[in-house]
């Protein structure tokens, strides 16, 4: 039955739908954002992974998504905390985090670990298209060449020797960004992981699990947009490198799958108390959310689609798709099913997101704010590629003959 | 360099014993591992609760009178504290509820609005819950910025003017004490009615129950009641589990109280 509730006074109430016996103060208190927070920097580890591959791995076929990666890695770096201050009771209370900073809490470090790995993107950006800057300053005049010149930060030096070292900073810069990747994004799997209260959460898995989610899905969503910018461009695809993004997808997602069937399948063969609520919440409640989309259609699909040899353009993009789906319905899943379920174990919560802005509640976790969070990183990266050449380094058809030869010349040394 | 079978052998084996067993010894000689780990409450001289369950009969004055006193609006749907109604029936099964907190108490046999006959009915009783001012609060563990904090005394408290509302704490407590009020939007929970306790009153719940169900002291305190009880009868805390030792004691709890 669900229990019925009096006026819209309480925070959480207008979304949570009651069933059976949950505590008097149970609702839902962390919701759709608490959903993309961990989705976007998730995805800004996997694209700044991607991006190094080329960097600090000498993955050259690479090269043509490299500085794509980096600058889309910035672009959902810079929304990433963004849901964190619609879901925050008091937003403008938000920098008390830096002003008490109480680091028994797993949260309270999240400011610094941000602004460390922000550090490094923004420098690594800078450095990587400081020749271009450098250029533009000069030649560009009124507004945008004003804005050139405060970018070069006063640094003309464009000099064979200048340029060597930006190369080995930007090289050093992405190696150190690999760890401060994982860092931060296996540090949001451990804000969850150690919520003992919510026994889905639980587990020691639950950073690894989150990391290799976040790099399955800032790869994918590099192979979708990458796809899709270049082809609404008219523009030449290497197919090699497409390929090779596929690889390292194909190689992560089968990690990902199995860590997330390992934690599930611990939780079954222990069978703890919770046990019997959970695996309502897996096998019924949320049976098409987690095994049908989750898995099916973001795992199982995508990797037969990218385990069939000789993937094109089309079918890499449809996988990268539904793997980018996936791990938003695994996100919601891990945050809306673990709190679903009762921390009586005797009861039920089901999540209605308010779709009009009926209240100011109900517009802060709503819809419209949902959509506009998933919509500006690709906001920002299309301003970002109006000023920076994020599209404009790629393969020409020659050039691109010349990596496939390579790296089949390297597979059959292998 | 070549080494001798005989000197590989002699050396290796006082090596590795020469650093297993001094090592070794330190943790069989470990003072902690002979002491109990057992500890039945806090050694501080705290504030403790005690909720005799058998005595309860669900009238609901309790959560009326925190909500009075702490000016939680009276219709929002969160509570410092609640009773919660278990029936079990002849045919094992359980229902629980707690509609409106009960505050405006239990009147009639309809758990989750079900028609329940009397003799279908194999046990039944009431559970008060409130804040159980864990020794080892988690909410206090993973407040980002520490408006919520624990007083020397165990009463754990917000800040209302430094909470940012993330929610965290009321993620982390087992209990689900915690909630957002509903006036000033920052998580708020059940104070022991810190500012009637520290004039020498008795929390506003305690005043209010007319049957004697809940009291409350001071812990190691040879002249308090709570004290007694807590040292000379058998009583259950909630969720143990957990490791947050909380300090509301329960006397007369049933395994199917969650």
């Amino acid at each position: 039955m669900s229990e019925p509730i009096e006026g819209h006074l309480v925070h959480g109430a207008i979304w949570t739908i009651k069933e059976l016996y949950t505590y008097p103060n149970e609702y839902l208190y962390w919701t759709v954002h608490i959903v993309i927070y961990p989705f976007l920097t998730g995805l800004v580890a996997g694209a700044f992974v991607l991006s190094s591959l080329y960097h600090v791995f000498g993955k050259n076929e690479l090269r043509p998504v490299s500085k794509f990666a980096l600058v889309f890695s910035l672009a959902l770096l810079i929304m990433a905390p963004t849901p964190l201050l619609f879901h925050l009771t008091k937003p403008w209370r938000a920098l008390n985090t830096m002003l008490t900073p109480h680091f028994y809490s797993a949260i309270s470090a999240f400011i610094f670990v941000y602004l460390t790995y922000m550090s490094i993107v923004v420098a690594e950006v800078w450095f990587v298209f400081r020749p271009f800057i450098v250029q533009q300053a000069r030649e560009k005049t009124g507004y945008l060449g004003l804005l050139y010149k405060v970018l070069t930060l006063g640094s003309y030096d464009v000099s064979e020797r200048a340029l060597a070292l930006d190369h080995k900073i930007s090289k050093i810069l992405a190696a150190v960004g690999i760890p401060a990747a994982a860092l931060l994004h296996g540090y949001v799997g451990f804000i969850f992981g150690s919520v003992k209260t919510v026994p889905l959460w639980k587990t020691p898995l639950m950073p690894f699990i989150f990391l290799m989610s976040a790099v399955i899905s800032g790869l994918a969503i590099c192979i979708a947009t990458y796809i899709a910018v270049m082809t609404f461009k008219k523009t030449y695809i290497c197919l090699t490198t497409v390929r090779s993004m596929g690889k390292t997808l194909t190689l992560f997602l089968i990690i990902a799958f199995l860590l997330e069937s390992l934690d599930i399948v611990f939780h079954a063969y222990t069978a703890e108390e919770f046990w019997a609520i959970l695996s309502e919440i897996i096998f019924h409640r949320f049976s098409v959310n987690i095994l049908v989309l989750q898995w099916g259609l973001g795992m199982i699909v995508p990797l037969v689609l990218l385990l069939i040899p000789n993937a094109g353009l089309i079918r890499s993009f449809v996988a990268s798709c539904l793997v980018v789906f996936g791990v938003f319905m695994m996100r919601w899943d891990v945050v809306i099913g673990g709190q679903s379920m009762s921390r009586s174990l005797a009861g039920f919560m089901k999540f209605k997101m308010p779709i009009l802005p009926t209240s100011i509640d109900a517009f802060r976790e709503g819809l419209i704010v949902v959509i506009f969070l998933l919509v500006m990183p690709f906001v920002l990266l299309y301003v970002f590629n109006k000023v920076l050449p994020v599209f404009r380094d790629i393969f020409t058809e020659e050039e691109c003959e010349i990596h496939t030869k390579e790296i089949s010349r390297k597979e059959a040394h292998t | 360099m070549s080494l001798s079978r005989r000197d590989f052998l002699r050396m290796g084996f006082l090596a590795v014993c020469g650093t297993v067993i001094p090592l070794g010894s330190l943790e069989i000689l470990k003072p902690e591992a002979m002491a109990s780990l057992v500890h039945p409450y806090s050694k501080r001289k705290r504030w403790a609760y005690v909720v005799d369950t058998t005595k309860c009969v669900g009238c609901g004055m309790c959560v009326k009178a925190c909500k009075l006193e702490n000016e939680i609006p009276f219709n929002a749907d969160v509570q410092r504290t609640w009773v919660e109604r278990y029936v079990q029936l002849n045919s094992g099964e359980v229902i629980i509820d707690s509609p409106r907190g009960a505050r405006y108490g239990y009147t009639s046999n309809d758990p989750q609005g079900r028609a329940v006959e009397q003799d279908e009915i194999a046990k039944g009783f009431f559970v008060p819950k409130l804040c159980n001012h864990c020794e080892k609060p988690s909410c206090v563990q993973v407040c980002p910025v520490g408006a919520t904090y624990a007083t020397p005394d165990g009463v754990v408290l917000v800040d209302r003017k430094w909470c940012i509302g993330c929610g965290y704490c009321i993620t982390n407590c087992p209990y689900f004490a915690r909630f957002f009020h509903p006036v000033v939007n920052t998580a708020d929970k059940c104070t022991f009615c810190y500012h009637r306790i520290t004039k020498g009153l008795n929390p506003a719940c305690v005043q209010a129950c007319p049957f004697g169900v809940r009291k409350f002291g001071k812990l190691n305190d040879p002249d308090s009641e709570v004290f007694k009880i807590i040292n000379t009868e058998r009583v259950a805390v909630l969720k143990p589990e957990f490791g947050n030792e909380p300090h509301v004691f329960y006397i007369g709890l049933d395994h199917i109280v969650r």
